[in-house]
């Protein structure tokens, strides 16, 4: 059994004097116990929403989910706001991007990874504080015991983060949620926090849902990948397979637009035309039609379905053919 | 932490100088003066030039202030004109000034106790009739003049219901003994609790119509700081950890909303004393804002340089404690 199924999830958010709008459309997907999957795609597709929708973080008022996510069988989206309590933080942990915002100013780091213990493991303050001093030592902050009654301002961001990660991860849940982790973060910081996680989820065993806009990331973390647009998954397959042989037009676009070490000098990136803004409504059409260089007149006219192509699923009238990319295949070892 | 505090303090005798001197300038310049004010406006010139020879005011100015100042060092403010003639603007300022502190200090107490909790509830629940009905009574509690109320309230839960004292600070007749001046507490401390359930009586009303204005100012503040708190990172992160909804509220929520509510208290403590005038004069109770109110009317000068002086001072006072509490909440200032 997956420790994680997301079926159909929708989010709309109602707001009064604003039209409906749909955040995230009929999102399905799996994690199953110990794995890590992806979640990739550019700003606003609905990558945050699905992961609040899953934690059951959404605003009460405003925000309709439908759909259902079920965790270890038990279907999180009806369950009462108490017993969805009694999980967050103790199933599923999650990390924020910006460190510096999700952390309380005015309470120390100590109190701030104690009070989850307390909450969860029912440890008084004594054994929560050493077992904090662990867990900081873990994330690889060096001298805890000070860090511990420092202040977040106190703390340098990659330190922030790190004290975010412990504090998600000290009840020892199954599943780590982390919200571009590390887009906040200055580039060689991004690169440690990356590889912690990536030791902590191998250490324990956790699962770890890694949402980002920055394919780099996921190539060097995910064993799955779920291409968003538009509040829909486009494109969901293994990572090898994902970067070897990107086969809807979108991922191939992103692939494309990633600066290489090993590019040929004067190869021009590839971006995407167009952006976000140039969205077309899903309905009776594919919403990245706008911006597709491989579009064809169905794709104005029909919505394209997900559907099966030798292992993985793509949501496209007219794929990428893998022979256009046999080339790529060549010098792209991930 | 210490040398801030010192300092504040350095600055605050800078501050007391400057202003006496401005104040003592601006008394001597206002039309009539303390000796129409004691012999009325038919004496003869003779009487009035004594008087004023008497009470020094023939003195060119600056000869007026450093005496005035000398003697206030060493902590003679001159004799009362006006307010209780006989007594030394000191002995004015000692006996009304517990008064005006049981009154300010039940005042702030109710804006408090009131303000911040539903000021709380209106945020959680925006945009619901408690949140606009709330929000409209806290408009009409800043427009209302104090006196109005003032009035109001005298005349309806005093004269006309009769379920209040109208006036005063004890009914006469009650023998009460006197420690700290603080009637409600010297009748808790010597166990008459007769004396103490009078004088806080006679405190309810007046105590109503001087919260209002802090009431109402406290209650914005927490509501608008409540809001913006709840949309904060730190409050998602509390949650995603499944703190359960009181320790949210309590460690992450309204932690971070009394911040600018500290302020506002601090704020609305140094203000108290302009509503205390009005509220005292309706009132009749013998404060030091109703000491202000008469000594105005009968050019009182040693109680009004008195009572000003320390009306500031207690300001500035205020103020540096509500610094000191706000450094106590916010690590970024403590540790900076
Ligand atoms: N509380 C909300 N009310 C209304 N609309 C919202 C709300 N939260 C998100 N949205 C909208 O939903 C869409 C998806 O937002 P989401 O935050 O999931 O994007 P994202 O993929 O995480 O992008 P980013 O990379 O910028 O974080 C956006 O258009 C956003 O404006
Ligand atoms: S469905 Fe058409 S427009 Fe959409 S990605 Fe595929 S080819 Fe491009
Ligand atoms: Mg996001």
């Amino acid at each position: 059994m997956a420790l994680l199924e997301v079926r159909d999830l929708t989010v709309s958010f109602h707001r009064r004097g604003e039209p409906v709008f749909t955040a995230v459309d009929g999102v399905s997907f799996e994690v199953e116990p110990g794995q890590t999957v992806g979640l990739v795609g550019e700003s606003g597709c609905g990558k945050s929403v699905t992961s609040l929708a899953i934690m059951g973080l959404l605003p009460k008022r405003g925000a309709k989910v439908s759909g259902s996510v079920t965790f270890e069988g038990t279907e999180l989206l009806r369950l009462s706001d108490r017993d969805m309590r009694d999980r967050r933080g103790r199933d599923l942990g999650m990390v924020f991007q910006d460190p510096l915002s999700s952390l309380n100013p005015v309470i120390s780091i100590g109190l701030q990874v104690t009070e989850v213990l307390e909450r969860h493991r029912g440890m008084p303050r004594k054994q929560a504080m050493a077992e904090a001093t662990d867990l900081l030592n873990k994330v690889g902050i060096p001298d805890p015991t000070r860090r511990l009654s420092e202040y977040p301002h106190q703390l340098s961001g990659g330190m922030r983060q790190r004290a975010l990660i412990a504090m998600a991860l000290a009840c020892r849940p199954r599943l780590l949620i982390a919200d571009e982790p590390t887009t906040a973060l200055d580039v060689t910081i991004q690169a440690q926090i990356l590889a912690l996680l990536k030791e902590l989820v191998r250490d324990t065993g956790t699962a770890l849902i890694m949402i980002t806009h920055d394919l780099g990331v996921v190539a060097g973390l995910c064993d799955q990948v779920n291409v968003l647009y538009g509040g829909r998954i486009v494109e969901r397959a293994q990572r090898h397979e994902l970067f070897v042989e990107p086969r809807h037009p979108y991922t191939h676009g992103l692939l494309a637009s990633i600066p290489r070490l090993d590019a040929a000098r004067g190869q021009k990136l590839v971006p995407i035309p167009g952006s976000v803004a140039d969205n077309i409504p899903w309905d009776h059409a594919c919403a990245f039609a706008p911006r597709c260089a491989n579009a064809l007149d169905v794709c104005r006219g029909q919505t394209p379905a997900e559907e099966w192509h030798e292992g993985r699923l793509l949501r496209c009238h007219n794929p990428v053919e893998p022979a256009a990319d046999a080339a790529a295949k060549e010098d792209l070892r991930v | 932490m210490l040398r801030y505090v010192v300092r504040r303090l350095l600055q605050l005798v800078v501050v007391i100088l400057v202003l006496s001197l401005l104040l003592f300038a601006w008394l001597r310049s206002l039309p009539g003066g303390p000796v129409s004010a004691l012999l009325g406006e038919r004496a003869t010139e003779e009487s009035r030039r004594a008087l004023t020879a008497q009470l020094g005011l023939d003195q060119p100015i600056f000869v007026q202030y450093f005496r005035f100042l000398g003697r206030a060092l060493s902590g003679d403010f001159g004799n009362s004109t006006g307010v209780a003639p006989g007594s030394t603007a000191m002995e004015v300022f000692s006996q009304r000034f517990p008064a005006t502190i049981e009154l300010s200090v039940l005042a702030i107490i109710i804006a408090v106790l009131l303000g911040i909790p539903l000021g709380y509830l209106a945020a959680r629940r925006r945009g619901g009739w408690f949140d606009n009905l709330s929000v409209i009574g806290s408009l009409i509690g800043v427009a209302v003049p104090v006196f109005f109320l003032a009035f109001l309230l005298k005349y309806l839960f005093a004269v006309q219901l009769g379920w209040l004292p109208s006036a005063g600070r004890q009914t006469s007749g009650i023998d009460a003994t006197r420690v700290t001046g603080f009637f409600v507490l010297d009748g808790i401390m010597t166990q008459e609790w007769d004396a103490a359930l009078d004088a806080l009586l006679h405190l309810i009303l007046p105590a109503m119509a001087l919260a209002t204005i802090p009431f109402a100012v406290i209650f914005r503040i927490t509501r608008a700081a409540v809001l913006d708190v709840l949309d904060e990172d730190y409050v998602r992160t509390a949650e995603s950890k499944g703190l359960t909804t009181p320790v949210v509220r309590r460690r992450h929520v309204l932690r971070n909303a009394m911040l600018p509510v500290v302020t506002t208290i601090g704020l609305q403590t140094g203000a108290l004393l302009a509503g205390a005038v009005l509220t005292e004069r309706v009132f009749g109770y013998p404060g030091v804002g109703e000491a202000l109110a008469i000594g105005f009317e009968r050019r009182d000068y040693p109680v009004l340089q008195l009572l000003i002086i320390i009306a500031a001072m207690v300001y500035v006072l205020v103020n540096l404690l509500v610094d000191v509490s706000y450094a106590l909440i916010d690590p970024r200032i403590r540790t900076r």
